[in-house]
């Protein structure tokens, strides 16, 4: 075994920002500070600066800059998209349909409209974690306002027929949005080809700070304002704009366009070598989600026999950092949400583990969490106590 | 290590009694996989109904296998009786404090030592005054209320 190290495993959670993108933000605080509402040149230059980013971020996913409005994150292009819209069309119907495995920035939006009086379909998924596109068709009702699917599970990466899900809903008339946060950077997004009408982003997990995102709204889909103010970003979402954490985001995503090769061939390389390597050398191991349709740095990993939490505080004591959906106890905590629609059995979802890998994460790391995997699980196999069979 | 004191850390890192004893006295199982926890105790009286050994396995998070480790250490040297009075404030007050979402892993170790002692005195047909609102049965119970988890 090797030296204990540093490896963060956890790039869905969040990735540092680049070096790059902290410098283009850094003046933005300082000697660039102005209002970009104001006319004088200081406050023109941010503007500017803004403009610049959105057109960053439109070229990212091919679509107008006009088409770009920033928000704090995707918790609020999400509640934004599907609240709006749900008060908006509520005298045309009040139907929603999404499915049981979308981030609680989405779900928990859902259910502040059941408590309206909204009646929203969960669609489930199946063992790969994909929604099955008969049953969106026979969940539509005349009275169906939003469909809401995302494009990449945070959990175990499983990625969404989007296109297809954006030809039902034209044909049937009905708006769609979805939350793209994990997709950006790490699949291709093209909203013509899609056929969304809303998508949500978010700055810090493609290397951008934290607290700024984005939701494209499609030119001819009027999506009603919902922070009341000022007349910032074209006067649909008022309140001073987070300059230096625009600039940065627009920097992220033009690394995210330029790299975007590099990123995906990388991040899968040591995600594959990463599961093959798991699943041969550790007895009683399952690679949940698809394997066909997946986040390129995404491993969701079931280690039989033992207990999530445990695992995370040894792999942590070695100084690897990566996470679970899953909960000491249930009395407390639900197992995860996601593993549970995909069928696995809950004792099973309490032993499940994410590892997401990023740009700066090298083989090397790899190998040492593999290693360091290898000596915890056959630690806590000798400890647990259900009966191990490792024949 | 985030939310766990030095001394939670010590006992799920190293835990102290891990196994199974051969000839044990008394063997109890507290807890389901299910609910995220279970634990294995085996304990080993002697003539003057004092414990001599103790061992654990338990499945579970940090918590749970700290408060195993240390109910162990715990019961060791103790007659059947003083070790029937250990209650899970107990086992959190010697791990200097458990964060308030994990209180319930220190129920599985004061569960378990019961458990355990229940085995020894139904083989011995023992009765012991601790063990009077002992039921053998509760975690079935509870597993049955964890099966179904929320949407
Ligand atoms: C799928 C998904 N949607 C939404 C969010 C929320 O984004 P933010 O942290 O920018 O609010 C996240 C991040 O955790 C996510 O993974």
């Amino acid at each position: 075994m090797s030296e204990k190290r540093n490896v963060y495993l956890d790039y869905s959670a969040t990735t540092p920002t680049k070096p790059e993108v902290v410098e283009t933000m850094i003046p933005y605080f300082t000697e660039k500070f102005g209002n970009p509402s104001a006319i004088y040149t200081i406050g023109a230059n941010a503007k500017d600066a803004i403009d610049d980013a959105r057109a960053k971020i439109a070229e990212l996913i091919n679509a107008d800059p006009r088409e770009i409005i920033f928000t704090s994150g995707g918790t609020e292009s999400d509640n934004w998209a599907i609240i709006g819209t749900a008060r908006k069309l509520q005298k045309k119907g009040k139907h929603i349909i999404t499915t049981k495995i979308e981030h609680h920035a989405v779900l928990h939006s859902c259910a502040e409209l059941e408590k309206e009086g909204f009646d929203v379909t969960y669609l489930n998924v199946d063992h790969d974690g994909i929604v099955d596109l008969d049953e969106l068709k026979a969940a539509i009702r005349p009275d169906t306002i939003l469909i809401t699917v995302m494009m990449v599970n945070n959990e175990m990466g499983a990625v969404q027929p989007i296109a297809e899900i954006g030809k039902i809903a034209k044909e049937h008339n009905i708006v769609f949005h979805s939350d793209t946060v994990q997709a950006l950077g790490n699949v291709p997004i093209d909203v013509k080809e899609l056929g969304v009408d809303m998508i949500s982003m978010s700055s810090h997990k493609i290397y951008g700070p934290k607290g700024i995102g984005a939701i494209y709204i499609r030119r001819g889909y009027n999506l009603p304002e919902y922070i009341y103010g000022g007349a910032q970003e074209n006067k649909k979402r008022a309140g001073t704009e987070n300059v230096p954490g625009i600039v940065g985001f627009g920097k992220a995503a033009e690394l995210a366009r330029i790299n975007f090769d590099a990123h995906v061939k990388h991040v899968s390389e040591l995600r594959d070598h990463f599961v093959k390597r798991v699943l041969a050398e550790i007895p009683h191991t399952y690679y949940n989600g698809s394997r066909e349709h997946r986040h390129p740095g995404n491993a969701n990993i079931t280690f039989e026999y033992v207990e999530g939490e445990s695992i995370l505080l040894y792999l942590d004591a070695k100084g690897i950092s990566t996470s679970s959906g899953s909960a000491c106890s249930s009395k407390s905590l639900q197992p995860s949400h996601v593993l549970t629609a995909m069928g696995i059995p809950v004792v099973l979802i309490h032993g499940s583990i994410r590892f997401t890998f990023g740009d700066p994460t090298t083989m090397e790391d790899v190998d040492y969490a593999v290693d360091s995997l290898k000596e915890i699980i056959a630690r806590l196999r000798e400890i647990t106590s259900m009966n191990v069979d490792l024949s | 290590m985030g939310m766990y004191n030095d001394k939670v850390v010590e006992h799920f890192m190293h835990p102290h009694n891990v196994g199974e004893i051969d000839g044990a006295s008394g063997v109890g199982v507290y807890g389901s996989p299910v609910c995220g926890d279970m634990m294995q105790m085996s304990i080993k009286v002697n003539d003057e109904g004092v414990i001599t050994d103790a061992k654990f396995k338990t499945y579970g998070c940090g918590s749970a296998i700290a408060s195993s480790s240390i109910a162990t250490d715990m019961i060791i040297g103790k007659t059947c009786e003083e070790a029937l009075k250990i209650t899970n404030e107990d086992v959190i007050k010697e791990l200097g404090g458990l964060p308030s979402v994990k209180i319930h892993c220190s129920i599985l170790s004061e569960q378990s030592i019961k458990a355990a002692i229940y085995d020894y005195a139904q083989k011995n047909g023992l009765e012991f005054e601790g063990l009077k609102d002992f039921d053998p049965n509760a975690d079935e119970d509870e597993a049955e209320s964890c099966e179904v988890p929320e949407a």
